[in-house]
């Protein structure tokens, strides 16, 4: 109860891999390293389902269910059954899901 | 605005920040109008560039825009401004404006292709989740090259165009975690504020400060402590920090009814240490989604386990109270 984060949906199929190292480039927490032939997975519990290596992976050896993280969304839609939004950038500047009541309400649309 | 032999439109830009440019700055970071730090979608010069000057492509938001012109200062080079709302390149990559269609698209509309003779575009590494490089390659011709994190290290990038492993990795240190504070006090939901007041007339300004003391612990103590602070969850990091800034107020509250029963004087205390860790725990919950490192599956799960505890501590606590005050009040 102490820690969600144990697990993620990222899915790694190594002999789909062409060692392009699009993943190890664009992982922002070094999940993937480039290895000798094949990319390694080196730090699975890093991962934040940002997607990136799966949308650069050219042979789709990589999957994610990827997504803002934003938990105002993900209660809001859990509340009134309603597709979750992605976040509400709409109306935000630094990050990606300030709290906002407008973000509440806009998301009605 | 210039228009080259081939007949395009092409911004100028410089890589000096004006007064007016970190005015800018402080509003957006406070987030008055959010979405309207934004800059001209399209193509800018930078200095003097060739046929052959490096191309490099950002957001339409104001710190964007301008962390990678002041980053440039000095070069020759194009910038291509993607439309993003006037969001920043990770956000409205997640969303997909800061994505493959619309850079394919702006590359075609600014005829990117007849001012110059390469085909490589310097992408920032974050804007990768909304980029597919390959099938940017595919529809366009243009290879996507990933340069750093952030644009600060550009200089240092371009001169091998290698990124270090540390310029690749995102981090959320102390001041990037102080920086988003303003952001997130600004923008506390109104339901919160009028619950205040609300509280303030009913239960006295202790009562009110005993709130504001809750959300604000969530708000600006939290993140700041956020990796010192026991525990993986959010919520329960949460539920730490504000259990220890109810405990004066539990104190206060034992002390100032020492002419009640020793039942009632706990039943206050009580109220104070049930109500104010559950404000707090929800409001570094939603942090999650300031942060460079949560993932969805992690905060969904966070939200099963801990929401409803929040709920029903918050809902024990007003029974309580109600409780309390017919004990107290209703002669019993």
């Amino acid at each position: 109860m102490f820690n969600s984060y144990t697990e993620n949906t990222l899915e790694y199929d190594e002999k789909l891999c062409i060692n392009c190292r699009m993943c190890s480039t664009v992982c922002p927490h070094g999940v993937f390293s480039g290895g000798a032939d094949k990319a390694r997975l080196v730090n699975k519990k890093s991962c934040m389902e940002c997607g990136a290596c799966q949308l650069n992976c050219p042979t789709g050896a990589i999957t994610v269910e990827s997504g803002v993280g934003c938990a105002y969304a993900m209660m809001w839609s859990a509340l009134t059954g309603k597709k979750e939004v992605t976040c509400g950038c709409d109306d935000d500047a630094g990050s990606c899901c300030a709290p906002t009541t407008t973000q509440l309400f806009k998301s009605e649309r | 605005m210039v228009f080259n032999d081939t007949g395009y439109s092409i911004k100028t830009t410089t890589g000096k920040l004006t007064y007016g440019n970190r005015f800018d700055h402080i509003l957006a970071r406070l987030g008055y109008k959010r979405s309207k730090h934004s800059v001209e979608p399209g193509l800018y010069a930078i200095g003097t560039p060739a046929q052959d000057s490096p191309v490099f492509v950002s957001a339409s938001y104001t710190l964007s825009f301008d962390a990678l012109r002041s980053a440039l200062s000095g070069t020759d080079a194009y910038i291509l401004v993607l439309d993003t709302k006037g969001i920043n390149v990770w956000c409205a990559a997640g969303k997909g404006t800061f994505g493959t269609d619309e850079l394919v698209h702006r590359i075609e509309s600014t005829g990117l292709k007849n001012i110059i003779t390469h085909r490589t575009l310097i992408v920032p590494q974050l804007g990768a989740t909304g980029i597919s490089a390959h099938k940017v390659r595919t529809r366009s011709g243009f290879r996507v090259e990933y340069g750093p994190v952030h644009a600060s290290d550009l200089p240092e990038y371009m001169k091998t165009r290698k990124a270090t492993p540390g310029m690749r990795r995102v981090r959320f240190t102390l001041r990037d975690r102080i920086t988003l504070i303003p952001v997130e006090l600004f923008f506390v939901p109104l339901p919160f504020i009028i619950a205040v007041v609300i509280i303030s007339l009913l239960g006295g300004l202790m009562t009110a400060a005993a709130v504001v003391t809750a959300i604000l612990a969530g708000i600006v103590l939290f993140p700041i402590l956020l990796p010192w602070i026991p525990t993986k969850d959010f919520s329960t990091k949460g539920f730490i920090i504000g259990a220890l800034s109810a405990f004066p107020f539990a104190i206060w509250a034992f002390n100032t009814t020492h002419d009640a029963s020793l039942l009632l004087r706990y039943g206050s205390a009580l109220v104070y240490m049930l109500a104010m860790p559950s404000i707090t725990a929800f409001f570094a919950l939603n942090f999650t989604g300031s942060t460079t490192f949560t993932s969805v599956t992690g905060v969904r799960r966070e939200i099963y386990a801990h929401v409803p505890t929040m709920a029903s501590m918050l809902v024990t606590a007003l029974t309580l109270v109600v409780v309390l005050v017919i004990l107290r009040y209703g002669g019993m």
